[in-house]
């Protein structure tokens, strides 16, 4: 079968330092996958990769087979189908929820107005968050605001969502609430790659883990195994660090 | 008895709480006395040197001079035709300036390499423009341009001399419009390319609305320092309000309408100062808020 989303050898250099090593991952349909690893192991760099926010020195990715700078993608390439949702939001605060939502639909993929809006409501109301429309994103919580941030990810129905440590800025009391829309849309069969330093979560959620450690894949597995009985010994030590800080 | 004693026993009782602190309508009395006596010097000091200006042997010459009635009567009408001109030019050139400054800025933002040849273009006209004194611009082109007679384009120093303010006050607008959009979070800029936006729609769409909200204070203070500098056109012979006060002047050697100029010329830049002042605090309040 055609994995859904296809890391070949991807190498990335920022000036002098090198973010991406030779990574190689595949992520088959409707599948979810969890990226961990310390602060600068290169887990959100991979992650922007994917969609093409960060283009790659070497190596190559493909959606459905199809390299991701493949003209057939179109113009705007492969965000349309690869959403992402960043640690800090990153809402359009000008515009209301509404506005955050149907921005893309309209502009990006000719939706009409009132179809984009009908969509967007009914993802709001999933979300619970269909009082809300008017807002404008300054007015919202942070899990709220993250809440509109999945959900525009959403509104343009995408084949993946990249989720970049999308629980990190939040208060501890509002992690919840976002955790449950994630595993609500993998009870959907949502393809996802998520980078989190949430591990319960992610070894509750991840059909496969990825350990990344200076720019390297050093460790995959399924969760079950690489939790609790990881072979590489710096990914022993990273998870001896966590739990150790309480956080598994 | 009405002093609360807090943790006392019985659980929070509400009229035990602190009262709120007494209203602070009574301190007008406490601001009144030093306030009387700050204006009281300030009126002594400068009461003084009017005293001592208005006694001088040659009062009543500067009166006449610069301060006449009869003078400032005859020249109105001609002055207040030339003041409407300076604002009808006023208009003009700040929207057209809006505008080009506005294209400038954001050629200068686009960062594809298609745009690297128009980001130098604009940063040599930037240079270029800031670098030239508005004065010299204004004469070099209305009295330049029309000299040329150039054929299918306009003849008149006023239309050439506009074209100079535009050009001039462009550069320094474009560079306003530029600090707001590089103020714009570098995650808008990755959230509206994540959704698919081109680098265009990402500008339109998503830094702009956000970047002129940023400057809206720094452009009005443009907006009224431009409202006076139009009565530069005056030197190409635009017969504005200046203009119209200097044909005055050489007639009779009097300037009072000159004075009269000046005072049509505050009536309208106060205004506008103090709407760009509103615009600023309720630009402060929104951030604040923000913040908070």
């Amino acid at each position: 079968m055609t994995p859904k989303v296809s890391v070949q050898g991807v190498t990335k250099w920022f000036g002098a330092a090198c973010v991406l090593d030779d990574v190689s991952l595949d992520v088959a349909p409707h599948q979810t996958v969890c990226l961990i690893g310390a602060s600068g192991s290169g887990k959100s760099t991979l992650l922007r990769t994917i969609n093409g926010l960060v283009p790659v020195d070497h190596g190559r990715i493909a959606l459905d087979g199809v390299p991701i700078d493949d003209p057939s993608f179109g113009r705007t390439g492969v965000q349309r189908r690869v959403a992402i949702v960043f640690q800090s939001y990153n809402l359009f605060p000008h515009l209301t929820v509404m506005g955050n939502l149907t921005l893309a639909p309209r502009r990006v993929h000719g939706v009409s107005r009132a179809d984009a809006e009908e969509r967007a409501m009914s993802l709001l109301s999933r979300f619970g968050l269909a009082g809300f429309a008017n807002s404008y994103p300054e007015q919202l919580s942070g899990g709220q605001q993250q809440r509109v941030a999945i959900a525009r990810a959403l509104a343009t129905d995408p084949d993946v969502l990249l989720l970049d440590e999308v629980t990190a800025a939040l208060d501890p009391e509002l992690v919840g609430e976002v955790l449950a829309i994630i595993r609500d849309l993998k009870a959907d069969g949502l393809t996802m790659v998520i980078v989190t330093h949430e591990m319960t979560f992610a070894r509750q959620v991840a059909d496969r883990v990825y350990f990344l450690d200076g720019g390297r894949i050093v460790e995959d597995a399924p969760p079950d195994r690489l939790f609790t009985a990881p072979d590489h010994p710096r990914c022993r030590a990273f998870l001896a660090r966590i739990l150790a800080a309480g956080r598994m | 008895m009405s002093d609360p004693v807090p943790g006392g026993p019985g659980g929070p009782d509400p009229s035990r709480r602190p009262r709120p602190p007494r209203s602070r309508s009574g301190d007008w009395r406490a601001a009144a006395v030093p306030a009387a006596i700050s204006a009281a010097s300030i009126a002594v000091v400068f009461g003084l040197i009017g005293w001592w200006v208005t006694s001088a042997e040659q009062w009543p010459r500067i009166v006449a001079q610069f301060f006449s009635l009869h003078a400032m009567q005859v020249s109105f009408p001609r002055v207040l035709q030339g003041f409407w001109v300076s604002m009808q030019i006023w208009v003009v050139v700040l929207l057209a300036t809006a505008v080009w400054g506005l294209v400038l800025a954001v050629l200068r933002s686009l960062r594809g390499p298609v745009f690297a040849p128009f980001r130098l273009m604009v940063v040599i006209y930037i240079d270029l423009f800031r670098g030239i004194p508005a004065l010299l611009l204004v004469l070099l082109f209305g009295f330049g341009i029309p000299a040329l007679n150039l054929p299918g384009l306009p003849n008149s120093g006023l239309f050439w001399g506009a074209v100079a303010m535009v050009l001039s006050y462009a550069a320094y607008v474009a560079e306003i419009y530029r600090s707001g959009i590089d103020a714009v979070h570098e995650g808008q800029r990755a959230a509206a390319q994540s959704l698919g936006l081109t680098e265009w729609q990402t500008m339109v769409w998503a830094i702009l609305p956000q970047a002129l909200r940023n400057v809206l204070p720094a452009l009005m203070n443009i907006v009224v320092a431009l409202q006076k500098d139009v009565a530069l056109l005056s030197v190409i012979g635009v017969r504005d309000a200046v203009r119209e006060a200097q044909i005055y002047t050489a007639q009779t050697f009097n300037y009072s309408s000159l004075v009269v100029a000046a005072a049509l010329f505050m009536l309208a830049t106060v205004p506008m100062a103090r709407l760009a002042d509103w615009v600023t605090r309720r630009d402060r309040a929104r951030r604040l808020q923000v913040a908070g």
